[in-house]
């Protein structure tokens, strides 16, 4: 059973081909390339050397948010056309607990973060890999649920260190934060979650973006004030 | 015997999903489009955020579709050709990669397309291009002027200055409280219009193909405003009459003027705002009495569409031209030759 990974919902590329209970290859990196350029050649690469070629892939594996807009897509444009045509089924896997999976040891709270801007999150909240929350929300909220969830917490995510101040301040002696190695999400470990998902149809796979449009939100205020 | 050269074409760079396949440049075999304009009604406008979500949402299914119609399947094909640019990034983004994943997975070569000579080259789905050529191309994005001397051969001669005609048309239907998109509705009055207010034309400097819209659009609504301060009623038919004619007049006349000066052997129109009967009647007479061939495509060929990015593509595959994996959207991408 070959598996192919794709994790593009943030600033981090993720790629990785699995064959049965082995890793062939994985590619991982935080650079600011856009994905349009950077996922597709990375993809074509790894199965190059793995010596793979589409028509012996098994299953995909996709990232599906949430993160950013555009990022999530063209993972899951890549994903859910690649499982289309090659006629495999598509596992889609949060792509916050993409990232929290990288700890799976931590005896406590696991909360990995993105940054979504004007002291917003994307988080997900976890416990011994089991998800107590995945939402859109202010850090000061964020913060205030795992404080009084009263036990040791591990923040991960590369976003981490935009916000690591005021975690620190809130959380104390209670919080970490995982080191670099494990701060970006690995391909390889959206595999192993996939393995015990369900797939999903692949036309109606679409990101999850935990948010609506700027403009529909705009435009539902506008019609409650019409409504008054 | 020569061969049949079968191209699927995407094209996502607005608001319609679209894919289609064209045998050898000029037949269409299957030409899905999934529009969103229903969508983005209430905005008033492209919300370009949601017309990315929506892209995904369609994008399998549409191309899926096309192979369907086609009853083809991906062995078939010869090429998968896509739009590169200009227009919505992030639209872009979604028929680019699904047509990578698409072509790498099914070992097929991928060619980028400019969205602006696919408009052209629908016209090659009706009848067989003559060069030189002259293109006028106008839609809610553009306005242009494109010669060529060959196929493949673009060499842009004017372009507008500020608002493309298409927009301009969708601002003046807003000041007159007309549903998205204003386009039809303001051609649907002029043309039941008795009497026409005059407004200015932007000929520029003398010599020049360029055109500029801003303009006429602010006497409009300088127009409109005044009345309303002297508590008058517009004549909406008047005023979309007097509209569409600055407009019509402008067009036809830097077309006819470029297609003297560089003796072309046939005049086409393109994008959506050609589906524009004012317009349309316009270019016919003048080029009837001029005697050049002057065609427009059927208006399901001048809206997005993308059996006109196959059409476009097949021309360039031919010419030997490809893309790789690392292609990018190009949202202000320059319209090159590729001959
Ligand atoms: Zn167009």
């Amino acid at each position: 059973m070959i598996w192919l990974g794709i994790d593009t919902s943030h600033t981090p590329l993720a790629v990785a081909v699995v064959k049965d209970d082995q890793v062939l290859a994985s590619y991982q990196s935080s650079l600011k390339i856009t994905h349009s350029i950077g996922a597709m050649p990375a993809i074509e690469e790894l199965l190059k050397k793995a010596d793979i070629k589409p028509g012996e892939i098994d299953a995909i594996a996709v990232a599906i948010g949430p993160g950013s807009y555009t990022g999530v897509r063209i993972g899951v444009t890549i994903g859910k056309t690649l499982a289309w045509t090659l006629n495999i089924p598509i596992v889609s896997v949060s792509s916050l607990q993409v990232l929290a999976s990288n700890a799976p040891y931590f005896p406590g709270v696991v909360c990995a973060i993105m940054d979504a801007r004007r002291g917003n999150v994307f988080a997900g909240i976890y416990t011994n890999g089991e998800v107590v929350k995945e939402a859109h929300m202010s850090l000061v909220e964020l913060l205030e649920t795992v404080d009084e969830m009263g036990q040791p917490v591990l923040f991960v995510g590369m976003d981490v260190s935009i916000h690591w101040e005021q975690i620190k301040e809130v959380l104390g002696d209670k919080v970490e934060r995982a080191n670099a190695a494990f701060s970006l999400p690995s391909a390889a470990v959206l595999i192993e979650l996939a393995k015990k998902l369900k797939p999903t149809e692949v036309h109606t796979t679409v990101p999850e973006y935990l948010r609506i449009t700027e403009a529909e939100a705009n435009w539902m205020k506008e019609q409650k004030t019409n409504d008054n | 015997m020569i061969k049949n050269q079968y191209i699927l074409g995407i094209e996502t760079s607005c608001d319609e999903t679209a894919a289609s396949i064209v045998k050898n440049g000029h037949e269409i075999i299957s030409n899905v489009v999934a529009s969103q304009i229903e969508s983005h009604k209430r905005f008033g406008g492209v919300v370009p955020e949601i017309a990315s979500r929506h892209h995904v949402e369609q994008i399998t299914m549409v191309i899926e579709e096309a192979l369907k119609q086609a009853n083809m399947s991906p062995k078939d094909l010869d090429a998968v050709a896509v739009t590169e640019g200009p227009g919505l990034v992030g639209a872009l983004l979604i028929g680019i990669n699904a047509a990578k994943a698409f072509a790498f997975a099914n070992s097929l070569p991928l060619v980028g397309v400019h969205h602006i000579a696919g408009h052209i080259y629908a016209n090659a789905l009706v009848q067989p291009m003559e060069f030189p050529l002259l293109a006028l191309v106008v839609s809610g994005g553009h306005t242009e002027l494109v010669l060529m001397k060959e196929d493949g051969q673009f060499e842009l001669i004017g372009e507008t200055r500020d608002d493309a005609a298409g927009e301009a048309y969708d601002k003046v239907a807003r000041v007159l409280n007309l549903p998205y998109p204003g386009g039809p509705h303001i051609d649907r009055l002029a043309n039941d219009s008795d009497s026409a207010v005059s407004f200015p034309r932007a000929w520029l400097e003398e010599g020049s193909y360029d055109f500029s819209f801003s303009g006429l659009k602010s006497a409009v609504i300088n127009y409109q405003h005044n009345a309303e301060q002297r508590g008058e009623e517009i004549n909406p038919n008047h005023l979309a009459a007097g509209f569409q004619e600055s407009v019509i007049e402008v067009l036809t006349a830097k077309t006819l003027r470029a297609a003297r000066e560089f003796n072309v052997k046939q005049v086409i129109a393109a994008g959506g705002v050609a589906a524009n009967k004012g317009l349309r009647k316009s270019l016919e007479d003048t080029f009837e009495k001029e005697n050049i061939p002057f065609y427009v495509p059927p208006i399901s060929l001048c809206t997005d569409n993308a059996a006109m990015i196959a059409a476009a593509g097949d021309s360039k595959f031919s010419a030997g031209k490809t893309s790789d994996m690392s292609m990018n959207g190009r949202p202000g991408m320059e319209l090159n030759s590729w001959k």
